[in-house]
């Protein structure tokens, strides 16, 4: 059975529901779990930890499922032994999709119980078929019959369950899904089969009903199980991202913990070159913070009591104690949620290709049906005839194509996105990006990496730079690891100072043999001519001072990219939030035309409302949380893994790694997936255009109609494997 | 012809067994991790391997 061969993604079965049951396990999402060797490592690492009784690592999901006796361990040091070993892990804290993968099995049961009936009700159907007309005796066909009306009747009941739900429910909303015609040619087939079991008469297709129902729960398990990979990726990648924070308690104690547990009214303490896990207010201490993450702008702001802080916001100053907040009394997340809520809304009104197929598809098949009964019926055939040929019109226009080779595509398209780092978040994600045809940057983190990175780096004499990067080593601040980075990268061999002294928000001291070294701002290295901006000084007493200059710099393909995608025909737009001088600059640097700076959330939005205006349907590529709304209300979105959270959660892609080309690969496979979807249904509709009216003039017994369906099925998965191809890169 | 009398049984219950050891093999699961289960036939380490332990039931 191929459902065997397939990647489950689903994590272990203990995971959520235990959680809840029995507070002493715990899931962790673990980023970089690859090998069989991680698999051990990551297991050992979590045993290591006293108290801890059993861990069980997922290779498939990346997670791993912990059980430890309450009191001796807990989640922190679970995670802690696992950053020795050189893991990053986090807590899981959604419980939801336990219902999903329950789903998964409950379809992955009915695929189960339909194949061994659909084999063996075909052993009997075959020998009763080749016998007829032979030297079969009479009642022994006819025990045959009885033996699969036996076998097929209780599969029906269960394994068509799905099908007879969701048509259920869509009858009484007063609609017609795809379910409807499917429900009633199992139905009416398996019925009218036992009839004519009773009456002893030849024409009984239980093989028919069966095979059928074997076939779409195969497309439907398909289905359900891409969904299940990617909401579990989505998930570990958010559960990532939102690391570990530190609080002080109201005796002063400090404490580490997981960021998804501060409630408001925690008071947290964010250290320099810290990111602040959660919304809040400062209460104490001020300095520069970095907010490229949530408005776009790379130069830093500064921070003081009183001031409202936002989650993913970097301390580049003193160290700040926030008190946290609820998300919903801040004026920019209130803004960015009302705006995601209007944009979502108008996403949800998006129609999946097979749906939209199934619209037109559906009244045709009920139709012709309902046709080729009457037909035969005015014609003077018996009634049994007349539904016979019914049925074999029914199974025989039976949407195969739309339940199997639309989820078998997109599959194969996932599964090779996945491997090239990519998540494909929305299982329609791929199809509304094939239709994009303009694409919208945002500018940091997006085009550039989101990280100051040291500029002019060769005008910097090496022993300055060795001589800084000795003070730097000392310093979270991220000018000074991207010192530390830059010193690595020309192999000085860096000797971390001692003695090093840092003042928080203005910079680094230390008294050597030579005099005092000092590494800051200007002012603190007593440097008159600052011309501002983003820069760190150093200086030895007595020589004169060097400057450092930092900024945001590219991604290292993003102007490679950019050609690419001009070279295909797609108009290019950068929307950011950040000045117009310094979105300007990185316009012309990728060479994309047109570019806005200083927009709010909401003139994004205004913007792409403009796009989808003019008919255009737009890929919005962005990271930050004032690009969230704009990703909602884009046609199909993508976004780097070191968005904010709210960004990934929004986007339909999210990929991994400091290259913008998985942008390239998003698109060129969603283009193929859809050409290769559309070549599915156009085999399906060839295959129709033909059998339908041979079915309808009686020529076509439902057999026949189900070998014929079965083989179109086969022909277009086989088709959709084809884009599985390719290796890792 | 009365071979098939023992035969059908016996095709029927072989094919039954092999369902039922799907669904058991589904239900204590097996199929939770099919990439790590690739890499754990190849351990050597002893049966009472402690992480072996919570085997989910």
């Amino acid at each position: 059975m191929t459902a065997h061969a397939l990647p489950i993604s689903a994590a272990t079965k203990a995971e959520g529901a235990a959680r809840q049951a029995r507070p002493d396990m715990l899931t962790l999402a673990i980023e970089n779990m690859r090998c069989g060797g991680c698999l051990k490592s990551v297991e050992r690492a979590a045993l290591s930890v006293p108290g801890v009784t059993s861990a069980r690592a997922n290779l498939a999901a990346k997670r791993v499922s912990v059980a430890f006796e309450e009191g001796r361990a807990n989640e922190l040091d679970v995670i802690e032994a696992l950053k020795r070993a050189g893991f990053s892990a986090a807590p899981m804290h959604a419980a939801k999709q336990d219902a999903e993968r329950a789903r998964e099995k409950y379809l992955l049961r009915r695929v189960a119980v339909a194949g061994f009936a659909a084999m063996n009700i075909m052993l009997l159907s075959v020998s009763v078929w080749a016998g007829s007309g032979g030297d079969m005796d009479a009642s022994l066909a006819a025990l045959f019959r009885w033996l699969s009306a036996l076998i097929a009747l209780p599969t029906v009941v269960y394994a068509g369950q799905p099908f007879f739900a969701s048509a259920l429910q869509a009858l009484r909303g007063r609609r017609l899904n795809m379910d409807v015609p499917i429900s009633l040619a199992i139905l009416l087939a398996t019925a009218m089969s036992l009839y004519q079991t009773v009456r002893g008469n030849e024409q009984v297709y239980f093989d028919a009903a069966v095979t059928l129902l074997f076939f779409l729960l195969i497309g439907r398990f398909l289905d359900e199980s891409l969904r299940v990979r990617a909401r579990g990726e989505a998930q570990n990648l958010v559960s990532l991202q939102s690391g570990i924070a530190t609080i002080i308690e109201a005796d002063g104690s400090q404490r580490r913990m997981p960021a998804h547990a501060l409630a408001p009214g925690d008071c947290l303490l964010v250290a320099a070159g810290e990111r602040v896990a959660a919304d809040g207010v400062i209460l104490a201490g001020s300095g520069e913070v970095d907010q490229s993450l949530i408005t776009g702008e790379t130069e830093p702001a500064s921070a003081s009591p009183g001031q409202q802080i936002y989650a993913g916001t970097l301390n580049l100053g003193n160290a700040l104690k926030i008190e946290v907040t609820a998300a919903d009394s801040a004026t920019l997340l209130a803004e960015i949620g009302g705006l995601m809520l209007a944009a979502e809304q108008g996403k949800a009104r998006y129609r999946r290709l097979a749906d939209r197929a199934a619209q037109i598809y559906a009244p045709a098949v009920h139709g012709l049906g309902a046709a080729t009964f009457l037909g035969w019926l005015l014609l003077g055939a018996p009634w049994q005839t007349a539904l016979t040929y019914a049925i074999a019109v029914l199974i025989i226009t039976c949407p195969c194509a739309l339940a199997l080779a639309v989820p078998a595509v997109q599959i194969a398209a996932a599964s090779r996105l996945f491997r090239r780092g990519i998540v494909v978040k929305a299982p329609d994600g791929l199809e509304r990006v094939a239709e994009t045809d303009i694409v919208v940057f945002d500018k940091t983190g997006t085009l550039t990496l989101g990280r100051p990175q040291l500029l002019d780096e060769e005008a910097i004499p090496d022993e300055a730079l060795a001589a800084a990067a000795g003070l730097a080593a000392a310093s979270r601040h991220p000018y000074a690891q991207g010192i530390v980075a830059a010193a690595g990268k020309r192999q000085k061999t860096m000797v971390a100072a001692d003695g090093v002294e840092e003042t928080p928000g203005r910079g680094l001291a230390r008294a050597g043999a030579h005099g005092e070294e000092r590494l800051g701002s200007a002012e603190w290295c007593e440097v008159a001519a600052s011309s501002g901006g983003s820069e760190v000084w150093y200086r030895r007493s007595g020589q004169a001072p060097v400057r450092f200059r930092f900024a945001d710099t590219l991604r290292t393909d993003a102007a490679e990219v950019v050609g690419a995608l001009k070279r295909r025909g797609y108009p290019l737009a950068l929307l950011s939030g950040d000045r117009k001088n310094a979105v300007e600059t990185v316009a012309a640097a990728v060479g994309i035309e047109t570019w806005l700076g200083e927009l709010r959330p909401a003139e994004k939005i205004d913007w792409l409302a403009e796009c989808a205006r003019a008919g255009r349907k737009v890929l919005m590529i962005g990271d930050g949380l004032n690009d969230a709304p704009a990703l909602a209300a884009a046609h199909a979105s993508v976004s780097p893994a070191s968005a904010a959270d709210i960004s990934q959660r929004t986007a339909d892609f999210v990929f991994q790694g400091q290259r913008l080309a998985p942008v390239l690969e998003i698109l060129s496979t969603a283009k193929r997936a859809r050409a290769i979807a559309l070549q599915n249904f156009g085999v399906a509709f060839c295959y129709n255009i033909v059998a339908v009216p041979f079915a309808m003039a009686g020529y076509v017994t439902p057999l026949i109609a189900a070998i014929v369906m079965s083989t179109s099925s086969i022909l277009v998965t086989v088709n959709a494997a084809r884009l599985a191809g390719g290796g890792r890169s | 012809m009365t071979a098939l009398a023992w035969l059908v049984p016996a095709a029927l219950l072989l094919g039954g067994i092999g369902l039922l050891a799907f669904l058991w093999a589904l239900r204590s699961g097996q199929f939770e991790d099919l990439e790590g289960a690739a890499y754990r036939a190849l351990e050597d380490e002893p049966a009472d391997d402690p992480a072996r332990r919570d085997e989910p039931q």
